[in-house]
């Protein structure tokens, strides 16, 4: 595979209520979702998320269809009550912990994940707007950042689908190093070193001082560069999913894109086997954190052979494979965004090497650090200042007039990938090429006769019927808008689809 | 508060004794790019001062989140 691949992002957003410290996260978080879905579905009924498990049947359009699964009174106050919904564009909103999370639906390439992770600020923003304007309600401020800088951190995570054949040592071998070294390139830019702010300066990465371990299970305690977790939600016998929790949550739409198109590429490197270099990191969790406590991008990483290099050159190295990858698997044949993608990221590692101001249009970090040492020359500040923590808090406000990134955006001052216009549809329309599109499109035009959802699955409550209709979506490139768009069409109701999908017309 | 630096010169500091004998090259244009970049930076930081939270301090403080994922 090229940057095609199916994947997507998790973001929980930081929330505040100014003037409110005291408030309860859980329930500020509870009012942004249940505010969002008040409004945009208000004739719905809440379709639910739906945590069970279960694959049975198999029809020629790539569903699975089973009857009898579960009672309507089994699904109504599961999941502790906490908001957990799915949208029109079929991507999941809900409260993870004590935070309102977007997960964008599955994704067939970097840049449709960017036009549907940027959705997911304008869904926030709205949702917190609406929040604030019932009766008796405070504002609520959304950021769209990974820590307070007093020792908690909140993710943003990355999914990847993989074949299951692949070798987890080998993704563990070939993607520390590139996760130690992709901060230069996606990092959103901090200001406090260690987990709680105790040192003074700025570091590269939101994330970088809260990871403890090479390998593990965990994503809230001795939080692992790779993490194990393995619900595929599609068929286990072919697919992983790769979760990533190392990454920065970006407002950079080329952070973003790189982040996804040049992990993308590096896990099909891994997939073919293609890598026989081995660039094993020496003592990898202290590199990553010297890493992002580097803005002149000059530390020399150690690797296990003895050899030193600067993350940009390690980055450099992987950009060499991956090339040569590309020409020899794909030749002329290559397709347009992989080229986008790979000729992106040589132009930044360039420029990163060379200076990496110059990339202040493009990466998050270094747009925040050129504000931030504008500020200090300006007005001599200090980096303990609390006006400059409050640059790099309000960075990642989603709101487009307060939040910094966005006015920076709104001048021109940085470089987009995606159009807004793509963005705006994305707030309601699912991607076209993945089973989101069914999804969405359900939610769409049954909300009324939607019990559940999930990755996996759609549940109806049908009129007349018994129990619950439960439609499995196992795979994650069937219930397309080739697949399916015909026969959403046709059927006005629930019933008539589900009618249709058991053949009993 | 405006004038007190040493939070940032120790940390620079600190850097350049770590990694001492291996720093690259800086490229010769660096600093006169760097200036033509600040008076750009300059009239974005006026815009900027307006929609800034009022009383920094206070904000940042009260800025407390609960550890997620």
């Amino acid at each position: 595979m090229s940057v095609q691949r199916v994947m997507g992002t998790e973001t929980e957003y930081g929330i505040a209520v100014p003037g409110q410290p005291g408030a309860n996260a859980m329930v500020t978080s509870s009012q942004v979702v249940n505010a969002y879905l008040s409004t945009t579905a208000a004739r719905a009924r809440r379709a639910r998320w739906d945590f069970e498990e279960e694959n049975p049947l198999r029809d020629a359009r790539g569903f699975d269809l089973a009857r009898d699964v579960a009672d309507p009174s089994q699904l109504t106050d599961e999941d502790l009550g906490l908001a957990n919904v799915i949208l029109t564009n079929g991507a999941r909103l809900y409260v993870d912990h004590a935070h309102p999370e977007y997960s964008t639906p599955e994704c067939t390439n970097p840049r449709d994940t960017v036009i549907w992770d940027k959705a997911g600020e304008l869904v926030m923003a709205a949702a917190a707007g609406r929040a604030a304007s019932m009766p008796g309600a405070s504002p609520i401020q959304l950021y769209k950042n990974n820590t307070d800088n007093k020792g908690a951190s909140y993710g943003c995570h990355e999914n990847y689908l993989m074949r299951r054949s692949t070798p987890f040592a080998d993704i563990v071998r070939h993607l520390t190093p590139f996760f130690i070294s992709r901060q230069v390139v996606c990092g959103a830019g901090r200001v406090g070193i260690g987990t709680d702010s105790r040192g003074d300066g700025f570091q590269i990465s939101q994330r970088a001082d809260f990871f403890e371990v090479e390998v593990g299970l965990e994503t809230t305690l001795k939080r692992p560069i790779i993490n194990t977790r393995d619900e595929p939600h599609a068929d286990p016998e072919k697919y992983r999913r790769l979760h990533v929790i190392i990454g920065d949550a970006n407002m950079s739409e080329v952070s973003t894109y790189l982040k996804l198109g040049t992990t993308a590429l590096v896990l099909a490197m891994i997939e073919d086997q293609f890598l026989s270099v081995d660039l094993s990191v020496d003592m990898p969790v202290a590199a990553l954190r010297a890493v992002s406590h580097d803005p002149s991008c000059t530390y020399l990483i150690t690797l296990r052979d003895g050899r030193r290099m600067t993350a940009v050159q390690m980055q450099m190295e992987y950009l060499e494979h991956v090339r040569k990858y590309v020409e020899d698997k794909y030749g002329s044949e290559t397709d347009e965004m992989t080229k986008d993608v790979l000729d992106r990221w040589e132009s930044v590692l360039t420029r990163l090497e060379d200076d990496p101001m110059q990339l202040s249009r493009e990466l998050d970090w270094v747009a925040k650090l050129e504000l931030l040492e504008g500020y200090r020359n300006r007005d001599g500040l200090s980096w303990d200042s609390p006006r400059l923590q409050l640059v790099d808090l309000q960075y990642s406000d989603i709101r487009p007039e307060r939040g910094l990134y966005n006015r920076l955006a709104a001048r021109g001052r940085m470089e987009r990938v995606v159009a807004d216009a793509e963005i705006e549809r994305a707030v309601a329309d699912p991607p076209e090429d993945t089973r989101a599109y069914f999804r969405g499109r359900c939610l769409r035009q049954y909300a009324d006769w939607v019990a559940a959802a999930s990755w996996d699955s759609v549940i109806f409550d049908i009129p007349g019927r018994e129990s619950l209709q439960r439609v499995p979506t196992l795979e994650p490139l069937r219930g397309t808008r080739v697949h399916v768009a015909d026969l959403l069409d046709r059927c006005e109701t629930a019933a008539d689809l589900v009618a249709a999908l058991t053949g009993e017309d | 508060m405006a004038t007190k630096d040493s939070g940032g010169q120790r940390q620079t500091n600190r850097k350049a004794e770590e990694v001492d004998d291996t720093q690259a090259e800086p490229s010769e244009d660096v600093k006169e790019r760097h200036e033509k970049l600040d008076d750009d930076v300059d009239s974005i930081l006026d815009e900027i001062d307006e929609v800034l939270e009022e009383n920094a301090e206070e904000f940042v403080r009260s800025y407390v989140q609960k550890g997620g994922e």
